[in-house]
């Protein structure tokens, strides 16, 4: 699924016990991270659960390539979403990019307000100052 | 009656997000009765004026009522007036003490704590330790998590300890510890006694003179008062010997660049102006608490704990830490190998509100080797409808998780 079909899927379902199930879904559909790069600096500090996030420009260096996972499976749904989101766009189509602003309109940010708990703002700086690295 | 004092908790009849709220948080923060609620409003819409200074007639009033609090409490607590001092809560408190204890500390000295204890009462012996080369020790205890009183007494007496600090109930298991014996033990040791009493303050009203501490810690915002208030007490020879912690206005007698005396406690340890209306709060929790059976709400919580105990141990795949036996109603439990936010997320969708995490103390959560509990902790004002709701909303859940 793109990030459009996941907006529309999670907009059409009402109520947080399905959205949560489909994010929840959406993380199980994801791979799992080899153990090899479940490595230190992979992890995302200020995250209570733990994430851990890869980032580098695809073979022709031109296209973002996201992997992550995390050890709880919401935040690997969240996860599922966030590389949706970036995966595949140019470092400065990914500048334009407001993670934020997409959850929003996923009516998500009430309850993912930005929290340790989920780590999602951690997260998403991450690949910020990552993909502003790159120019 | 406990219909009759839910009524008195507005927070526990508003929705959140559309659900009816079952709080099963209160281990870290209670809910407040209307009562106090009113207090500090009233006060600043009637009364408010610093204390301690100012001949006019509010501030006269203010000071009335904001000493008449400590006597307050000196009585619920069974020691002098003279013996509490305000602080921002129970860790400013032991902050405070460790801090003020550390004139007696040398490289020879040992600080006895429990695995069990709240980061709050870990790092400030750490720092401790750090300036005076005294060192830390921990009292045995079982894999599951309850301590070994008999190898305590023992160890204490072995080590003897210059100070030692237990929290009377774990704040992350609810085990209740028999903190009088190891009192008995240590005094005869010669050792300092310290008790984090911020979650045995509500549940069992310890009488601190039978308890036999020599300081005791609180937060107000564990019983029903409200945040950024507590206290602590101290057995007065040794509190008023302690050097001053943070210093300032108030808790002068005299200043001058020669040089400034400072007031006997608890005025030395009270700088600046106090949480006036957090402590006229914390008055009405008291009243509140003192105008209630304390022996039938301890019955009626403890019944609550086993219903809670007894659906969930049903469950299979549940495991629950600490000590089931000897508990203030705070139930600490895993899932399989399911992370605990997983579950606590989904509770939340029920309108379940629990704990989630290493609740500040991960030497314990070490100890388990785990890196987090699900945490239900119950009050008086939880109903038995509320653990249904959250037995039916973790049994969703669980099946949500393992579709």
């Amino acid at each position: 699924m793109d990030i459009t079909q996941i907006q529309n899927r999670l907009n059409s379902l009402s109520g947080w016990q399905a959205k949560y199930r489909e994010i929840m879904m959406l993380g199980k559909k994801l791979p799992a991270l080899p153990e090899a790069l479940k490595t230190p600096d992979a992890l995302v500090q200020g995250c209570e659960s733990n994430v851990w996030l890869h980032l580098d420009l695809d073979e022709n260096q031109e296209r973002l390539v996201l992997i992550a996972d995390s050890d709880t499976r919401i935040v690997k749904g969240l996860l599922a979403i966030i590389l949706a989101t970036y995966n595949n766009l140019l470092p400065h189509e990914a500048k334009e990019v407001d993670a934020y602003e997409l959850f929003e309109e996923m009516g998500l940010i009430k309850h993912l307000s930005p929290s340790r708990g989920n780590g999602v703002k951690a997260i998403i700086e991450r690949i910020k100052a990552q993909v502003n690295a790159f120019q | 009656m406990i219909e009759q004092l839910r009524k008195d908790f507005p927070l526990l009849h508003t929705q959140v997000d559309e659900q009816t709220l079952c709080y099963f948080d209160s281990a870290a923060t209670t809910q407040k009765p209307q009562s106090v609620i009113d207090a500090v409003n009233k006060f600043y819409q009637q009364e408010n004026a610093n204390v301690h200074r100012g001949a006019h007639t509010l501030s006269a009033a203010a000071t009335t009522q904001y000493e008449a609090v400590r006597t307050k409490l000196a009585d619920f607590l069974n020691v002098a007036a003279k013996e509490v001092v305000w602080t921002k809560g129970a860790t400013d408190s032991l902050n405070l003490i460790a801090y003020g204890l550390s004139d007696k500390l040398n490289k020879e000295d040992i600080i006895l704590i429990s695995p069990l204890e709240h980061h709050a009462n870990i790092v400030p012996w750490q720092q401790a330790a750090h300036r005076t080369g005294a060192r830390i020790e921990t009292l045995p205890i079982s894999p599951q998590g309850i301590l070994d009183l008999e190898a305590s007494k023992q160890l204490i007496k072995t080590l003897q300890p210059k100070i030692l600090s237990v929290c009377h109930a774990s704040n992350a298991l609810g085990n209740i510890h028999d903190v009088a014996s190891l009192i008995d033990i240590a005094s005869r040791c010669g050792t300092i006694t310290v008790v984090d009493g911020a979650q045995s303050f509500l549940h069992l009203r310890p009488d601190l003179t039978a308890l036999g501490c020599d300081f005791f810690v609180f937060s107000a915002h564990k019983a029903l008062g409200p945040t950024g208030v507590g206290g602590l007490f101290g057995r007065y020879e040794l509190l008023n010997d302690m050097p001053v912690y943070q210093t300032g206005g108030e808790m002068i007698e005299r200043v001058s660049f020669s040089g400034t005396t400072f007031r006997d406690a608890p005025g030395k340890f009270e700088p600046g102006t106090p949480n006036i209306s957090g402590v006229i709060g914390f008055g009405a929790a008291l009243d509140y608490l003192n105008a209630i059976d304390d022996s039938a709400l301890a019955h009626y919580e403890q019944c609550l704990y086993r219903y809670l105990v007894d659906a969930l141990s049903d469950i299979g795949g549940v495991k629950i830490w600490g000590d089931i036996k000897q508990n203030i109603g705070v139930v600490s439990f895993t899932y399989k190998d399911e992370h605990h936010f997983d579950i606590a997320t989904f509770l939340n969708t029920y309108g379940v509100a629990v704990r989630s995490g290493h609740h500040c103390t991960q030497p314990l959560m070490e100890h388990l080797s785990l890196s987090g509990t699900v945490r239900v902790s119950l009050a008086f004002y939880n109903s038995y409808q509320d653990i249904d709701t959250f037995i039916d909303a973790l049994k969703d859940t669980i099946d949500m998780l393992e579709e």
